[in-house]
């Protein structure tokens, strides 16, 4: 899996570690990201991680465009030959599934739907060949997930599964976007989950909604006091099912600042993750509660 | 010292020199989309280049002052007024406390930029004080100008009134309107005969114009060399694996209207671009209206960064005009 460089105009230069999706070219992605940071290349102001891509901008009257495309190449041979070993956190997010508020919304937008006869999750839950919503659900909550890429508008996190790829779920997005998602609501689209950071427009189906605010300009809620973004690229996402009750306790809890995401630093081992996926991700679960 | 709005004009909002920093996590530079004429207007009142001022698009706003102050509108042309009385352009201004500052229909290009001297002095929100109203972030409470907002205006320095930049230096789309694009990221994609037809095709900036992007309509679609898609890339030949979104990339869903992303860009999506306007002439974007006839223009990485040194040089030259 060799990098595609290409430069975006005169400020970009865009990498692309492979054409499809997988855990290995985000792992790539990643590192190198890391690794142009810390080189602390003059001249560089954004590097942007992506699913199997990066971006790095760059001022061309500070750097030459031909310097900095030798600058990363040579980091991706660096890249090739280290562990591919990173330190991040793990975030358990809970998920009210099948909630009223997102099951309004997409009523509202059933004619742009493929299956406007179901509800988003019956159609996902159909097409993965799942026999209920339920084992859905426990497949989309099962598994933890790296968060790929930050982006699209504020804060938003596409997230991609820790399941090899057979166990992937694929879901399209709507045939046309609707004009409205309610904040907060966790959707999916192709091989990638996502939580709105705002509501607006949008195009991926809606499987739920999460309690927990994970954009806040104004920097009122309690853990996003000392950045406005939850998220980063790189971090390990663990959905958890609530029920109604759990939910607007986590609501109230936000609101009375006393709501704190239950989160751990860990180790993320690719080499090891895919001697035993299972076992792996049941290790790193545990950290979540200190277990 | 304030300014009072009256009429708050067409998505007039607070933007400066923008915020880089945080593109990686969706948060877009942002900032003036005519950067050159924002630099104008500050030059002009003695502010910093960068400092805050008001970008009306289409319809200008009607303000009133609270104090002597000074004051420069640069950009598109629309005549300005200050108590009803025509007033030059791209000129250092002086009002008065209680003096009401409208505009007239606009003529050419699309946006203006209101400079005052000691800036607009709202919070700074991640180093910059632009308005990111989808993520309701910066600028005046996150949105754009209401009537009867009060807006803060910081303490100026002296500036020279009746200076101006001579017309040679007020830079504006021609007519068509060209655009130079540095052909990339996934050209690769498409076919040869919609290589040529791209760059040859007439196009039109179509409604859908704003903040994030300008949407073309006129050419053929583009027709692309086929593939299984990738795992992850969605099954229109159009869609990639989502990836970022270089400021100025053209990215054409479907193959269809080509969308080229400006300041308040989305930061990803997926689908494929098959290039990049040129650092040079994305200010000229944001002089362009709706039905704007438009040219791509293929150039190579010399030229772009010649243009680019080209338009340093025009900057230098609006620097000692107004000096």
């Amino acid at each position: 899996m060799r990098n595609r460089y290409s430069f975006g105009g005169d400020e970009h230069l865009f990498v692309e570690c492979d054409e499809s999706m997988s855990l290995e070219a985000f792992f790539k992605s990643l590192s190198m990201t890391k690794a142009v940071k810390e080189r602390g290349i003059k001249g560089v102001t954004e590097i942007c991680p992506a699913n199997a891509s990066f971006q790095i901008k760059f001022d061309p009257d500070i750097v030459k465009p031909d310097d900095i495309l030798r600058e990363v190449k040579a980091i991706e041979e660096q890249a090739e030959r280290s562990e591919p070993v990173i330190r991040t956190r793990i975030i358990e997010i809970p998920v009210y599934y099948q909630d009223p508020w997102t099951h309004e919304t997409l009523m509202r937008f059933r004619e742009r739907h493929q299956d406007p006869k179901a509800t988003d999750l019956e159609y996902a839950a159909r097409i993965n060949s799942f026999a209920t919503v339920d084992e859905f659900i426990a497949a989309h909550s099962g598994a933890p997930w790296f968060v790929s890429m930050v982006g699209f508008v504020a804060g938003l996190p596409f997230m991609y599964q820790m399941v090899d790829r057979p166990r992937q779920l694929q879901v399209p997005k709507y045939l046309r976007p609707r004009t409205d998602t309610p904040r907060l609501t966790v959707g999916y689209g192709g091989c990638f989950s996502c939580i709105y950071s705002v509501r607006g427009a949008g195009g991926y189906q809606m499987f739920g909604i999460t309690p927990m605010p994970i954009y806040d300009p104004e920097q009122k809620v309690s853990y996003l006091r000392d950045f406005m973004v939850l998220f980063r690229p790189g971090d390990i996402v663990k959905f958890k099912s609530i029920g109604r009750e759990e939910y607007d306790q986590a609501v109230a809890d936000v609101a009375a600042g006393r709501f704190a995401p239950a989160t751990s630093d860990v180790t993320f081992d690719l080499t090891e993750f895919q001697k035993d996926i299972d076992g792996y991700n049941a290790s790193l679960e545990g950290r979540i509660h200190g277990r | 010292m304030a300014v009072k709005v009256i009429k708050p004009g067409l998505a007039t909002s607070v933007q400066d020199l923008g915020r880089p920093g945080y593109f990686h996590l969706g948060i877009p530079i942002g900032g003036a989309m005519d950067r050159l004429a924002l630099r104008a207007a500050n030059l002009l009142v003695g502010n910093d280049e960068g400092a805050a001022a008001l970008e009306a698009v289409f319809v200008g706003p009607e303000l009133e002052f609270t104090a002597d102050t000074v004051i420069a509108v640069t950009g598109a042309d629309m005549p300005l007024k200050i108590d009803g009385e025509e007033q030059p352009g791209w000129t250092t201004l002086a009002v008065k406390r209680g003096q009401v500052l409208s505009f007239g229909f606009l003529k050419s290009g699309a946006r203006i930029y209101i400079a005052f001297a000691g800036g607009v002095d709202v919070p700074v929100a991640l180093g910059s004080r632009s308005t990111y109203v989808i993520g309701a972030l910066g600028g005046f409470n996150g949105r754009p100008l209401a009537a009867g907002d009060e807006l803060p205006i910081g303490n100026g320095g002296p500036a020279r009134v009746g200076r101006s930049v001579p017309q040679a230096l007020r830079r504006t789309p021609g007519r068509p309107a060209e655009l130079r694009v540095l052909p990339g990221l996934y050209w690769h994609r498409i076919r040869e005969e919609s290589q040529a037809s791209f760059f040859d095709d007439g196009w039109k900036v179509a409604p859908e114009a704003d903040r994030m992007g300008y949407r073309f309509r006129g050419g053929r679609p583009l027709s692309f060399v086929e593939r299984e898609q990738p795992f992850g890339a969605g099954s229109d030949p159009s869609n990639i694996v989502d990836s970022c979104y270089p400021y100025g990339s053209i990215q054409v869903p479907g193959g269809t209207e080509p969308i080229i992303l400006h300041r308040d860009a989305v930061s990803g999506g997926g689908y494929f671009m098959i290039g990049t306007v040129i650092s040079a002439d994305m200010d000229l974007i944001g002089q362009m209206q709706p039905n704007t006839p438009t040219g791509f223009v293929k150039v190579t990485m010399d030229e772009a960064l010649k243009a680019r040194a080209d338009r340093a040089r025009l900057l230098d030259d609006v620097r000692s005009a107004v000096d």
